[in-house]
């Protein structure tokens, strides 16, 4: 323990925080530390340890002390530990909560549990060593100041002090809005690991909760943003916003589709309804959500998926074979064309006409010619 | 007094208790679904006073907006998987994400005539916080990749390559595999390669080196130099477009977009 430093808790410039676990106590050696039960946080650069109690009371070590570490199974009446093997205290060590201790490890007893990422966390920064690429400056020395620094002119050092304090200041605002964040963040894990047990009962039960229970919970899963575990489900993904989306679309896409040949690319819809929108956008999953739905509402509109990946939204009443009999008149009048060809007659986007002409081929109305000077459809003569 | 644990009857009445702790599963489900949704509003409270203290942090600095995804990865949420979710509505961070991915679509959209759909991140980058406009909010790399990650799922195409220190976002749906990957991190030094050198660095056949910079042709993606001296370069316009070639105005590329 007498590897640890005093320290105000804010994370340096380049440092950033990697995982936090409440409920840590520490040990000296084999032996419990002379403090409470508190936070352990690890950033890129330094494991730190606060007290839950008094905030103040915050201590620190560099990654680079670390020999190696391992972890130490819960027992009965005992919590999971991870077991820190340290490197000889260098000379220029900050002051800390310990003068001298006689064991060379430290330990992380989890009484809330947590260890297991905890551990993880630690193995990827401790492999990754990311302090190494990104040194952050040592915060300036509370108590002893070497005899060069009591030379250097006071001008200099106001000035120094200065940005010094600004710099506290924007980080202590930065700072703040980060432990309300990391507040913020326990409570929705707790949420998370809710939605995980009742998404395991509803698979276990097979018909036990009702259809308004599993729409009503679905909508919480979106309100919080975690993915939906329960794959056996009658609307898709999809939840009241969705389908209520879907039909705002059916409205508003009409005409553009019209406009456009009947077909337009998803990218595209969604730039289209994002400008129109210009607040409360939705995003791309949103759009995906909706569309799905576009069938099971009855709505004149389809999403569909090219064998390249390409998503469009059609109007239904552009049927496949219109479109194809249509690109085989174009190729047939013209002789030949290339998707950026068929672009410019249709005034459709080149990513689409490319579509129609392969789907053409695809049925073995056209066939085609693919050279260095581009990709040239012909009707199928064969 | 009883005898606990032995016989018979200690074995039906675990039974017992087994059927009815599930019994009492089902119940505890709906029950969770109830605590759930009591929960639910209390975070919204939480997070609603979270954002009037702290949402022009997450607005004004990238860095505390990594910090935010790296956090909300950690517990397992997407603050941007809907623009209906708390985190979007409160904290406005699905409009700053989503907007910018209208931008990059439109971005590369108006380029694709020019670089085949291909872009370094760099030059996205760049175009991007131009078409925002001075007074827009800072946009970092990050923020870009967090967007386009996003805009991955309407298809199109969207994906980005490792190439030099940095990326190619590709915004068209060609088939890139390993080989073609390959050669576009080759010709990243010098926005070209040459046969000889693919040849050379790769070790590859004369055919295989051919096979792959026409398909690159092909898409679009690379242009030839037959008149080169010593022997044909093929550029990669996504590439060399900082380097060499006029930059093309939003008015010029409207009027090239397709």
């Amino acid at each position: 323990m007498d590897r640890f430093s005093w320290s105000n808790g804010l994370l340096e410039i380049n440092e950033t925080l990697v995982i936090q676990q409440r409920g840590v106590r520490l040990y000296d050696g084999d032996d419990k530390a002379k403090l409470d039960v508190g936070v352990a946080l690890l950033s890129t650069h330094r494991l730190i340890w606060r007290d839950v109690k008094n905030h103040e009371c915050c201590i620190a070590m560099p990654l680079s002390q670390i020999l190696l570490f391992e972890e130490q199974a819960a027992g009965i009446g005992k919590s999971a530990k991870i077991v820190i093997h340290l490197h000889a205290t260098p000379d220029n060590k900050e002051p800390g909560p310990y003068q001298h201790s006689k064991y060379p490890f430290i330990k992380l007893s989890f009484k809330e549990h947590g260890q297991i990422e905890f551990y993880r966390r630690l193995t990827e920064e401790m492999t990754q060593k990311r302090w190494e690429n990104t040194p952050v400056s040592q915060s300036i020395p509370t108590g002893t100041v070497s005899q060069a620094g009591r030379t250097r002119a006071v001008g200099i050092v106001g000035i120094e002090r200065k940005i010094e304090e600004k710099r506290k200041e924007t980080d202590k605002n930065i700072s703040e809005a980060f432990e309300d964040l990391s507040q913020l963040m326990v409570k929705a894990k707790e949420m998370v690991e809710l939605s995980r047990s009742i998404a395991n009962k509803i698979k276990d039960k097979q018909g036990d909760i009702t259809e308004d229970e599993t729409i009503r919970f679905k909508s919480y899963l979106l309100s919080m943003g975690i993915a939906n575990p329960v794959t056996r489900d009658t609307y898709g993904s999809g939840t009241h916003y969705h389908m209520q989306l879907a039909k705002q679309l059916g409205d508003m896409l009409q005409a553009p589709l019209e406009e456009r040949g009947g077909m337009m690319a998803l990218t595209e819809v969604y730039c289209l309804v994002n400008r129109a929108r210009g607040m409360e956008l939705l995003s791309p999953e949103d759009l995906v959500n909706a569309c799905k739905m576009f069938e099971s509402l009855k709505l004149p509109l389809r999403l569909r998926v090219f064998d390249s990946g390409v998503m469009v939204v059609q109007l239904q009443s552009h049927s496949e074979e219109e479109m194809i009999a249509s690109a085989l008149d174009n190729v047939t009048d013209k002789g030949s064309l290339t998707a950026e060809e068929f672009a410019k007659l249709l005034g459709l986007s080149v990513l689409l006409s490319k579509e129609r002409l392969l789907l053409a081929e695809k049925v073995g109305h056209l066939c085609r010619d693919d050279s260095v000077e581009g990709l040239r459809f012909y009707p199928n003569l064969f | 007094m009883h005898r606990r644990g032995v016989g018979a009857g200690a074995i039906a009445k675990k039974k017992l208790a087994e059927a009815r702790y599930k019994e009492r599963g089902t119940v505890l489900a709906e029950d969770q679904i109830v605590q759930m949704s009591k929960q639910l509003e209390t975070f919204k409270s939480n997070l609603e006073e979270f954002a009037s203290k702290h949402k022009q942090e997450i607005r004004k600095n990238p860095q505390f907006r990594v910090q935010f995804q790296e956090m909300c990865a950690t517990i397992g949420v997407d603050p941007l998987a809907s623009g209906k979710g708390f985190w979007s509505e409160m904290l406005g961070v699905g409009d700053f994400y989503y907007e910018l991915g209208v931008q990059i679509v439109e971005v590369c959209l108006a380029l694709k005539h020019r670089n085949g759909g291909l872009i370094t991140l760099d030059e996205l980058h760049q175009r991007v916080l131009k078409g925002r406009g001075k007074y827009a909010q800072e946009v970092s790399q990050d923020d870009l990749m967090r967007a386009i990650k996003k805009l991955k799922v309407m298809g199109n195409g969207f994906g980005m390559i490792p190439v030099g220190g940095s990326y190619l976002v590709q915004s068209v749906p060609a088939e890139l595999n390993m080989d073609h990957t390959v050669v576009l991190q080759l010709s990243e030094k010098k926005g070209y390669v040459t046969v000889s050198e693919i040849k050379e660095s790769l070790k590859w056949e004369k055919e295989r080196a051919c096979h792959v910079l026409d398909h690159l042709l092909k898409e679009g993606l690379a242009w030839l130099d037959s008149q080169a001296a010593g022997e044909a370069q093929y550029w990669l316009p996504a590439l060399f477009s900082e380097i060499t070639s006029r930059d093309v105005t939003p008015e010029e590329a409207n009027q090239m977009t397709p």
